[in-house]
């Protein structure tokens, strides 16, 4: 006899019961206790088929492979670039996935990437070590120059993107700014500086205000506000 | 002494008054306050983060590192003397033992979490409310553990246990108060902490475990709402 506790989309926390019985399977952020399904992380509670995981409230990034983030240069190697990642866990740039040019045995590197450039990579691998290897093959996947970085929360991360990018696009378009944002919480914005500060607030925004529905409209609502505000 | 009440008039099996705040510091990772009568706790998560120096590394797990720490004016009107001190230091390590039962240390591998725990007044019962306030702010940094953590002192006072022992019925002398502060992982009832100053009986002793327990689960209960509060708050803003 499976019996579920807990409600999907109510908070749990860390020991807290949500399913007595075998008839679900335990995933991200649960575990098995006997006959019953635990979680063992402060989190909203979401039933995918037969699966029970949490999508958690907080938290340092945990890297993982696949994901684009926006990591700076800390040091440079013999054989590339070590990258802070915003997480515990700092990321390898090697000089085959850093560019296609030829490099001379004992080129200075720096020329490519320095100390403190802020990079858009994909993480290509993620060992049970946590070493992480990053690429800069593939669109989009670039240095940056001008504009801001700010930090957010990685676990808003979805929330500020949108259903297939619905969120960022629009603030892209409403502001005419570009926008990057990394999956482990690191953001870029660059424009005109006044519009710069508008996108920055609306991220903030967004950060703060991810469960309450009807977030969208607010957002375009808030835009058009500020946009006014200013051109008085 | 022998009579029905307690010096403070709690009964023998009550708690002094608890209260819980999860996210009083707004830069760390996650934070909480956590209140037994008169003595406070606030704890607060950094990481995983980074570990240095180096050598302290350990690949095969994570390391959890627990600091407890009385401030100058949170005693009885002695000034007590700043920075680490071999009590401190004992402490800071049975707290870190409590806490790595429940944490899952294999997730951070290389890595350490920190865990800073602050006392701005104390009246008895220090470790154990550091306990519960650093094991809240760990879910609210949102570490993977298999369960929170609560702990309490139970005592004999003269010839009776209590529970939830204050610094009165802790000083007493002829008998002698025998202090024993203990914590538990509520699911299981597994025991992550238990110490002892002074002198009492077996069976009195499997006897203090079992109201230590019963306390446990109340406390838990709290530390549970308020975990939610937090974010249901946040809901209605």
């Amino acid at each position: 006899m499976t019996e579920t506790k807990v409600k999907e989309n109510e908070i749990v926390v860390p020991g807290e019961e949500i399913v007595s019985g075998m008839g679900y399977l335990p995933a991200y952020g649960t575990y098995r206790d006997g006959e019953m399904i635990r979680a063992n992380k402060l989190g909203i509670v979401h039933v995918d088929g037969r699966a029970i995981k949490l999508v958690p409230l907080s938290g340092n990034y945990l890297p993982k492979r696949g994901d684009v983030m926006i990591g700076k240069v800390i040091d440079v190697t013999y054989s590339g670039w070590i990258v802070d990642t915003n997480s515990a866990y700092r990321a390898m740039l090697g000089l085959k996935e850093a560019t296609s040019d030829f490099i001379r045995k004992g080129a200075d590197l720096t020329k490519y990437f320095n100390f403190g450039d802020y990079l858009v990579a994909k993480i290509l691998n993620v060992t049970s070590q946590n070493l992480i290897d990053l690429t800069m093959d593939g669109p989009g996947l670039r240095k940056l120059d001008t504009g801001r970085i700010i930090r957010v929360n990685p676990n808003k991360v979805p929330r500020i993107i949108g259903k297939e990018g619905s969120m960022v696009s629009m603030i892209k378009a409403e502001t005419n700014c570009r926008i990057t944002v990394g999956q482990n919480g690191v953001i870029w914005v660059s424009g005109n500086p006044k519009e710069e500060l508008i996108a920055v607030s609306m991220i903030r925004k967004i950060e703060r205000e991810s469960h309450i529905s009807g977030l969208t409209e607010r957002i375009k609502a808030e835009i058009e506000n500020a946009k006014k505000g200013e051109s008085q | 002494m022998t009579s029905s009440k307690r010096l403070d008039g709690r009964g023998f099996e009550e708690t002094r008054e608890i209260e819980a705040k999860i996210g009083i510091v707004k830069r760390a990772d996650g934070s909480a306050m956590f209140r037994m009568g008169k003595t406070v706790a606030y704890a607060a998560v950094y990481g995983p983060r980074d570990l240095y120096p180096k050598f302290l590394q350990n690949p095969e797990k994570g390391i959890m590192r627990c600091n407890y720490n009385m401030m100058p004016f949170s005693g009885q009107g002695e000034r007590v003397r700043p920075g680490p001190s071999r009590r401190s230091r004992e402490i800071g390590m049975v707290t870190e033992k409590a806490l790595s039962s429940v944490v899952n240390l294999d997730e951070f591998k290389n890595a350490v979490v920190d865990v800073f725990i602050e006392f701005p007044q104390t009246d008895a019962g220090s470790r154990c409310t550091g306990i519960c306030a650093a094991a809240l702010a760990l879910a609210d940094a949102g570490i993977t553990m298999k369960d929170l953590v609560a702990a309490v002192a139970v005592g004999k006072v003269g010839d009776r246990l209590a529970v939830d022992l204050s610094y009165e019925e802790e000083a007493l002398k002829d008998p002698d108060t025998t202090d024993i502060p203990m914590a538990f992982v509520p699911s299981t009832g597994e025991i992550v902490l238990l110490q002892m100053d002074g002198i009492i009986s077996k069976d009195e002793l499997m006897e203090a475990i079992e109201l230590g327990k019963n306390a446990c689960k109340k406390l838990n209960e709290i530390q549970v709402a308020a975990l939610k509060k937090k974010f249901e708050v946040d809901k209605n803003e």
